[in-house]
């Protein structure tokens, strides 16, 4: 069928046979969670044991056997040499980046052989963060497919609103190894705000409060009539309930070693207090006090923990959460009064503390009647739903932190600055500094201080092929865009002379193409037929994007053609379908072309009649889009 | 780090006229040059080189009705954003992504009171750089500000700050209705001094809240 009408802008059917299904993939330091809409409403997918959560923890065996989940976190006690846990908190890090978190960290960390992301040792193998979340996200995906019944290979994925570039891209390529094409990253806390807005009816101004097991982010939007608007995000990329867990784990370990008089912990000593302060913690939500104990190599020891300790030690990482608030209120340039709502996210937020301090900061109880845990996959897969079958809610989300360029002094330059709706483009001028310079080595850096060493370092890339001239007189606009995924591109170009840069951006603390290569094709069994697959389907959405466009053509001004020139069309429009059928990309990629050289004419004959038309001022009415009314 | 920033050429986009018919990318066949959606094949199209006002569907000059603002840009956002082509071909993306980036910028600009401004004497061809002057030239603009700088600072309380906050709130909704009398006027050279006292002015609020803030968090 050829002539196919639909709207403008609006999705066509999708084919539902050729691709999987798309679900919202809620990627967390400490558990994930994936959902779907079925039959119109969002449902978290479940494992056999019927639980919602699945543990971020991936244990390595000796014998190469890879396990995620539960069994994973059961295996810190016996083996805790060969489990990774809170692996998004090294997500796009360096090795610098991690001394800041050294100690807390239970697993052997070292660099890339040329500096770039961390890697880490686990039973014989040295991972990347990236392929240990690749293991998640394949568990993950694993139990969706388990639950629906059907093949799953695209996601929307959340991650924290204030993770900068590079985790990003890592989240991105994570979802690659594992089989998912990502449709969009989503910011956690407007994810949770689309599943709460939804679902409530809210209008106003609203605070997400999301305090994760590793990251908080506080996002203010504004809701309206299925508009969701960021105003202004902020947060800490590694503030979370891992933090009180390790003050209470340290709490627990200065008690253990008074009592058995050691003088050293042991790796296996700190991980199992950590466990057991995790589930201390937890417990305290609900009762006043309790008593664990810690056993390792036989040596028993017994703590007790009561709210008020808990309180003392959770104290300062609260606080830093709602310094954090009062900053992301002063960006928007609001004040605690004008926030119609609060909505709490994140399995931290269950503190009484948390939900206390939070209600005396912004004067109102906190809204938390979706599960804390749940409410950001299921705004996840509202949106996955919304970008396959269409929908009328509109996200608008920001830049979370500023984007620069390093100048003379090591100062930032600030290209795009915080808060900016996305996508945003924007430019900056540069010039030369040396008589006959001809290249630029470009530094590209995130963050809001004014020194390039204490902003986090993007990018560095060098821009050649200046045309020498006096010191000055050069013209570098560089452009910064940010789309809507907050991936960032930089391109550059010499005014004067117009030569442009594709530049090759080397991420600071990325993958390389060539890695990244290497490790699709070691990670996916069919990884050929896979990337054929994917190849296959972008020809056809084009070929039928181009099959499509010639049938509204000659819906509209099939009467310029001959009988002989329509025919001709018509033959390499069937070619094109055949080619389709056929299933391979060079024949589709081919057929497409044959239509476009079939219809040169044709399009020559309707140019030649528009402009005659619009010459004589007539009919440009019905060519003219209206541009006064956006609804 | 060989990097120096030059302050942007303020110069006046020239609009020349553009033909009103182009080409579609898609179907090859004619559509008006500044439509969204070719009106045959239903294609997104580029954003076109237009300003800020006809993007939004706006009359031009220094009034911006803010609801009729946000409610244009909602609008145009629900039919171009991105979110709305992720499963259309890449070109359409690519497309979407543009006009999208166009919607976000005209929207800042003209929803922010000073951007708004600069952006006019930029259409009228008399640019200002509102980013770069530190110091301030006008010397009864200069003693204003110091004045006004030295009460804030001196402040005893929340309750005396914000009295002060209300004051220069009041001269920025009386900036703001002399700059449009300028604009609707044509007073180019008026509206740029204006223009440079707003700026003053909401700094001023700024500060003065980020203290008052400051204040009432203690």
């Amino acid at each position: 069928m050829l002539l196919q009408l639909h709207e403008p802008g609006e999705t066509p059917a999708p084919h539902a046979d050729e691709t999987g299904l798309a679900v919202g993939i809620d990627l967390g330091t400490t558990n994930s969670v994936v959902a779907m809409v079925q039959a119109g409403k969002p449902e978290v997918l479940r494992g056999e044991d019927g639980r919602g959560l699945m543990p971020s923890v991936v244990c390595y065996g000796e014998d190469g056997s890879v396990v995620v989940g539960e069994h994973a976190r059961e295996a810190i006690l016996e083996t805790p040499e060969r489990v990774v846990s809170s692996i998004k908190r090294l997500m796009g890090r360096g090795l610098e980046d991690v001394k800041g978190l050294a100690g807390t960290l239970p697993y052997d960390v070292e660099s890339a052989p040329q500096g770039g992301m961390v890697r880490l040792r686990v039973s014989g193998r040295v991972l990347t963060p990236v392929e240990i979340s690749a293991d998640i996200l394949r568990a993950i995906r694993g139990r969706a497919e388990a639950a629906l019944g059907r093949a799953v290979d695209r996601a929307v994925v959340t991650v924290p609103a204030y993770f900068d570039d590079a985790a990003r891209t890592a989240t991105k390529d994570a979802a690659r190894l594992a089989g998912l094409e990502v449709l969009r990253l989503v910011n956690e806390p407007t994810a949770a705000a689309l599943a709460y807005g939804l679902d409530n009816g809210a209008e106003g101004l609203y605070a997400v409060y999301d305090l994760g097991g590793g990251t908080f982010d506080i996002s203010l939007l504004r809701m309206e009539k299925g508009v969701f608007q960021v105003k202004a995000t902020g947060g800490d990329a590694a503030l979370g309930g891992d933090d009180i867990d390790h003050a209470v784990a340290e709490y627990f370990l200065a008690e253990r070693t008074a009592n058995l008089g050691e003088q050293t912990i042991t790796a296996g000593e700190a991980k199992q207090a950590l466990m057991v302060a995790r589930l201390g913690k937890e417990c305290l939500s609900r009762k006043m006090g309790g008593e664990w104990m810690i056993e390792v190599d036989g040596k028993p020891s017994r703590h007790f923990l009561d709210r008020a300790t808990l309180d003392r030690l959770a104290t300062p990482f609260i606080e830093r959460t709602l310094e954090i608030c009062r900053g992301v209120l002063e960006d928007a340039g609001a004040t605690a009064a004008d926030i119609h709502g609060v909505v709490l996210v994140g399995g931290s937020t269950r503190m009484p503390l948390v939900r206390a301090k939070v209600a005396e900061m912004f004067g109102r109880p906190p809204l938390s009647d979706i599960n804390p845990d749940e409410v950001v996959a299921v705004g996840a897969a509202l949106q996955a739903e919304a970008l396959t079958a269409g929908s009328d809610t509109l996200l608008l989300d920001v830049t979370p932190l500023s984007l620069g360029i390093e100048t003379m002094g090591g100062i930032v330059e600030k290209v795009i600055p915080r808060n900016q709706p996305i996508p945003v483009a924007m430019a900056q001028e540069f010039t030369t500094y040396q008589d006959g310079q001809t290249a630029m080595a470009i530094h590209v850096v995130q963050g809001e201080r004014e020194m390039v060493d204490q902003c986090r370092s993007l990018a560095r890339f060098v821009l050649g092929g200046i045309p020498p001239m006096t010191a000055g007189a050069a013209r570098i606009r560089v452009t910064f865009a940010v789309d809507a995924d907050g991936l960032l591109t930089v391109s550059a170009q010499e005014t004067t002379t117009g030569i442009e840069q594709h530049v090759a951006v080397k991420p600071s603390y990325g993958l390389g193409d060539e890695e990244m290569a290497r490790m699709l094709r070691d990670s996916l069994e069919n990884a050929r037929d896979d990337m054929d697959r994917r190849l296959f389907t972008e020809a056809v959405v084009e070929a039928r994007r181009s099959a499509l466009a010639v049938g509204s053509a000659l819906a509209a001004d099939g009467d310029l053609l001959s009988d002989a020139e329509r025919r001709a069309i018509d033959e390499a429009l069937a070619a094109v379908e055949a080619a389709i059928a056929g299933g391979d990309r060079d024949t589709v990629n081919g057929a497409v072309e044959d239509l476009e050289t079939a219809t040169k004419g044709f399009a020559e004959k309707r140019m030649d009649r528009g402009i005659r038309q619009a010459l004589a001022g007539i009919a440009v009415d019905h060519l003219d889009e209206a541009l006064s009314d956006g609804e | 780090m060989r990097l120096r920033r030059i302050v942007p050429r303020l110069t006046m986009t020239v609009s020349v006229a553009a033909p009103a018919v182009i080409s579609c990318w898609s179907c090859k066949g004619p559509v008006a040059a500044r439509a969204l959606f070719c009106s045959v094949c239903g294609a997104v199209q580029g954003p076109g080189d237009i300003d800020h006002f006809t993007r939004l569907g706006l009359g031009p000059g220094y009034d911006v009705d803010l609801d009729a603002l946000d409610r244009q840009y909602f609008g145009f956002q629900r039919r171009l954003h991105p979110d709305r082509f992720a499963a259309k071909s890449s070109r359409e993306k690519a497309f979407s992504q543009q006009q999208a980036t166009a919607l976000n910028d005209a929207y800042e600009t003209l929803k922010d009171p000073l951007k708004r401004a600069a952006y006019l004497l930029r259409l009228a061809g008399k640019p200002v750089d509102l980013n770069s002057s530190a110091t301030i030239s006008d010397p009864v603009l200069l003693m204003e500000q110091m004045e006004k700088r030295e009460a804030i600072a001196e402040a005893a309380d929340v309750a005396e700050i914000g009295a002060l906050i209300a004051e220069a709130e009041a001269e920025v909704a009386g900036c703001q209705k002399d700059l449009s009398a300028a604009f609707a006027a044509n007073r180019q050279g008026e509206a740029a001094q204006l223009a440079v006292r707003l700026k003053y002015l909401l700094k001023l609020v700024e500060d003065a809240r980020s203290r008052k803030v400051r204040m009432a968090g203690r």
